[in-house]
């Protein structure tokens, strides 16, 4: 580790050149975990940190743009209306890439009209979705995708299907989408560098602990927190110091049990490799049955790059919009006169 | 021509005394009464432009139902030779042609008025102190053997035709009207001027003119162009360098972007075919706003346009580009609310909220276009002030302006330069340094950087919440209080770069004046006949918030200033209060709304009223 700092990719960029500000989300918490992600990729894909827009909602997963990329240009912009500030950004400037993180309240909830949308608009975005199912920053209630059946300490009982963002996606018309756990490092590397090579919208969607509010107090937990730390979650001031939940990297095909920072045992389980992720029904179908298991499947669920990107269907000048000259964003003298002639009846 | 007969019991029934007035010439109003959705418009426009030809000034307002087809709808045409254009409270002349109001329409015609009704009807009330002239309308679509669409085509036609004969407008304006409105089809032209030919010589032959309304052809309308406000915004917006529209439909702003895409594509495509702007047809307004300040951030000229509850949605976007100071134009054509209130009617009632859009200590900067003039202007000046100031701009035309046919002389060719404010290269920021809400110039306006800056320290992150000069993230008290300050400086920056006041003062003027919009027809008119009375008064007309300097010293000058505006509760008013509390006392309001623009009887009455007492 000596050493790293000296090392640069081939643009000359260290690995530091890539950071952002200090994280100041909870120890532990796996949108951490995600930020670093992209870090590495970034720095090791030699990509150029301004052809990259950061662009995020509101929310803890929101927080992260900030934390990352410092030498790009990001917007944290309202709860839930990133995907609308992302297509005028991509479409002023389409030679930028954009990386939009997100949280399930900010996609399932109040951004679930602009979210469908930008999926049918198809920019050139990896659109990340650090998904806990709970709302952090107001303190733990629920969010649209936490699983039926689930208790929570502030919430109580979630009596309402879940929101599956992946299936939300492919409806309608994404053509990248993958999911994760924020703390399987190889696999979110390998996916975040697929999306981002993909000429449209990609779909992250990152299962991604709370270390603080998703106490899961549901039936398969296998041994609860103790009395004393229940006590002091009804005083919100107190975040426990947790540990990054991480994993070892498991085979395609298999299952892994993972135990949060609760206690609770979610389920993973990785795609096989002759997984067909081209056939849209097929993928829908494996959601639902994976959603009935109670399981998460990981990987890249849905593929198909055939759908022009926005710029393309509105026909786009290959100058970015933004970047055009007077003269070519203001018509001739002549035109307008003809025009006035016209209009004269003459 | 034989085979269709006159209704001669209805004409027979007037009184004779009515045809011996001396001939009325070039001064009238016409009102036109049929179901939405039957293409009556088209008949509207051609008599409009017809005469508009013929060298006299008209004005065309639709009054329509928020419907798409079959509910009332009114045209009226406005005849002036003085060239004006204000509403007028009665039409002289109507065109009776929807069986469902015809009994209003009737009882709403002054005394030695004139109806032309589809003798088809039946139970038409009669009156004896009006002119009735029928046409049997299903008779003469027999004889055309019309069919589906036709028939209510070939009606419209029909009093088109009827109308020529008594007015005596010109048959060839009206080929050129039409020959205007199907793009010179002549196919279609010609089949329409035959339903008016037989229309026309019909009425000649069986139609008695006993009524002294009548056209003659006048000289005041060369060099002038017709066109609505939307289409003349849309067209500035084309001109003014727009690179992205984002928007949601909405009545009555629609008309706006129909104009945009079909001027955007004339104008702003490259030689091998590709576009120079994208339109977007956003989910909702709230994206639209958002893709708005989005392309703005990036460094487009973006613009969105809306009504009110468009508006009222794109509050809290609003805020956001006031504080992360981001360039868009939000265009709002008012209708009428609360709520979704009046759609398809007039008003200014969204003064107040969109001065103060957005929560918290949120200001807005707003352009005030009264004339399809300024709308066209205001193409370059809204995205130039955009730019400059990094803030939204809201420019608030309304439906009379937007929807309705007016006369401007032509547009001429936008003096303004296009500015794209203090924005940094690379090299300037290697220079210069960056820090992006810093207020190194005074006027409380930072630099910025555009995404794709290659220069390392050229990024910036742009945030709603709380951030000090660097634009780095910061909850501390200090910071607050100076960027809010300096955002109170920009504002009071912009009072002299916005369009300023345009004043007609007036030695000996009794009072003062001061308005914004489309009240100004009604206004200039209403002031004319207050000076034939021998009252004189000032006029200042705001163009744009916040106000200047000037605004004030007009106020000091006269004793006292009426605030005139279409709304309840004087929201116009209550701005200039607060802008100037120490003279508050000089401002008296006047503010109306019942959805249909103001009209210069209902001006001078009211302010006669609030004289006497």
């Amino acid at each position: 580790m000596g050493n790293r700092r000296s090392r640069v990719n081939e643009l000359g960029l260290s690995k530091t050149d890539y950071n952002g500000r200090p994280s100041t989300l909870c120890k532990g918490c796996g949108h951490d975990s995600i930020s670093s992600q992209i870090i590495a990729v970034a720095y090791e894909d030699n990509i150029r940190p301004n052809e990259i827009i950061k662009l995020s909602g509101i929310g803890c997963s929101s927080k992260s743009p900030a934390y990352f990329l410092g030498q790009s240009h990001g917007f944290n912009a309202l709860h839930g209306r990133m995907p609308s500030v992302g297509t005028g950004a991509l479409t002023a400037n389409h030679s930028l890439k954009a990386i939009g993180v997100s949280g399930d309240g900010d996609t399932g909830s109040i951004g679930m009209g602009q979210f469908k949308h930008l999926m049918r608009r198809n920019l050139r975005m990896v659109y990340i979705v650090e998904n806990n199912g709970v709302y952090g920053l107001t303190k733990g209630q629920f969010s649209a995708t936490a699983d039926e059946g689930q208790k929570l300490k502030y919430a109580g009982l979630n009596e309402l299907p879940p929101v599956d963002v992946c299936m939300e996606a492919i409806i309608a018309g994404c053509g990248f989408v993958a999911r994760s756990f924020s703390g399987d490092p190889k696999q979110v590397r390998e996916l975040l560098r697929a999306a981002l090579n993909h000429n449209g919208t990609a779909m992250l969607d990152i299962i991604s602990p709370c270390v603080t509010f998703n106490n899961h107090e549901s039936s398969t937990k296998s041994y609860p927190y103790g009395i004393e730390h229940e006590m002091q979650l009804h005083d919100i001031s107190f975040v426990p110091e947790m540990e990054e939940i991480t994993i070892d990297d498991y085979e395609p095909g298999s299952v892994k049990n993972v135990e949060m920072h609760d206690g609770s045992v979610i389920k993973l389980e990785k795609l096989e490799e002759d997984y067909d992720p081209t056939d849209r029904m097929g993928a829908l179908h494996r959601l639902q049955w994976a959603q009935e298991k109670q399981q998460f499947i990981t990987g890249l669920i849905y593929f198909n790059d055939s759908r022009k990107s926005l710029s393309q269907v509105n026909n786009l000048v290959d100058t970015p919009l933004a970047h055009l000259g007077d003269d070519q964003i203001r018509p001739s003298k002549e035109a307008l006169d003809a025009l006035m002639d016209d209009m004269q009846m003459l | 021509m034989g085979v269709i007969q006159a209704d001669k019991s209805a004409t027979a029934a007037q009184a004779s005394t009515l045809g011996d007035r001396d001939p009325i010439v070039n001064d009238f109003s016409i009102i036109v009464a049929t179901a939405n959705g039957t293409g009556s418009q088209t008949s509207n426009l051609t008599i409009l432009r017809a005469l508009f030809k013929m060298g006299i000034p008209v004005n065309g307002k639709n009054i329509f139902p928020s419907n798409i087809q079959g509910l009332p709808t009114w045209y009226h045409i406005r005849v002036s030779k003085d060239g004006y254009v204000a509403r007028r409270e009665t039409s002289e002349i109507l065109v009776a042609f929807n069986e469902t109001t015809i009994v209003q329409d009737i009882q709403d015609l002054p005394a030695g008025g004139v109806c032309l009704y589809s003798s088809d009807i039946r139970n038409v009330p009669q009156r004896e102190d009006i002119i009735m002239y029928g046409i049997p309308v299903r008779q003469f679509l027999r004889e055309l053997d019309a069919k589906g669409p036709f028939r209510d085509r070939y009606t419209n036609m029909i009093y088109v035709g009827a109308l020529a004969y008594l007015l005596d407008i010109d048959l060839a304006k009206i080929d050129r009207a039409l020959d205007m409105h199907f793009s010179k089809r002549r196919h279609l032209v010609e089949a329409n001027m035959d339903v008016i030919r037989m229309a026309y010589d019909w009425s000649k032959e069986n139609l008695e003119k006993r009524d002294p309304y009548r056209v003659e052809a006048m000289d005041e309308t060369q060099g002038q162009i017709l066109i609505t406000g939307n289409e003349a915004a849309g067209l500035g917006a084309v001109f003014g360098g727009m690179t992205v529209t984002a928007w949601y439909p909405i009545t009555p702003s629609t008309s706006m972007i129909d104009a945009v895409n079909d001027y955007a594509p004339k104008f702003r495509h490259t030689e091998d075919g590709k576009a120079t702007y994208a339109v977007i047809q956003a989910e909702d307004e709230l994206a639209a706003i958002g893709m708005v300040l989005g392309a703005g951030w990036a460094g487009a000229r973006a613009m969105t346009s809306t009504s009110g509850p468009g508006i009222s949605l794109m509050s809290e976007f609003a805020g956001l580009g006031y504080f992360a100071e981001i360039p868009g134009v939000i265009w709002n054509i008012q209708r009428v609310g609360p709520s979704t209130g009046l759609p398809t009617r007039t008003g200014q009632g969204d003064i107040l909220p969109t001065y103060y859009l957005g929560h918290g200590d949120t200001k807005n900067v707003i352009l005030l276009p009264a004339t399809v003039q300024e709308c066209f202007e205001f193409g370059t000046t809204s995205f130039n002030l955009a730019d400059v100031l990094q803030t939204p701009i809201f420019v608030l035309s309304d439906l009379d302006l937007g929807m309705n046919t007016w006369m401007s002389p032509k547009f001429e060719y936008p003096e303004e330069p296009i500015q794209r404010g203090k924005v940094l290269s690379a090299e300037d920021v290697a220079e210069k340094g960056f820090a992006r809400y810093r207020d190194l110039d005074g006027d409380g306006i930072g630099y910025r950087t555009l995404p794709g800056n290659e220069h390392p320290l050229g990024a910036y992150f742009t945030r709603g919440t709380g951030h000090n000069d660097a634009a780095v993230y910061s909850e501390r008290g200090d910071d607050w209080l100076q960027n809010m300050a300096r955002l109170e400086r920009k504002f009071n920056t912009a009072r002299d770069l916005v369009p300023g006041p345009i004043t007609d003062e007036v030695e000996g003027a009794s009072y003062g004046i001061i308005a914004y919009g489309t009240t100004l027809p009604a206004i200039d008119e209403a002031r004319d006949r207050l000076a034939d009375d021998g009252i004189k008064t000032s006029f200042m007309r705001l163009r744009a918030l916040p106000i200047n300097d000037e605004v004030r010293a007009f106020v000091e000058k006269h004793d006292y200033v009426y605030v005139i505006e279409m709304n309840r509760d004087g929201q116009m008013h209550n701005i200039l209060c607060s802008e100037m509390y120490d003279i508050a006392t000089k401002l008296k309001s006047i503010a109306f709304l019942d959805g249909m623009p103001l009209t210069a009887r209902w001006i001078v009455d009211t302010l006669t009223e609030m004289e006497a007492k």
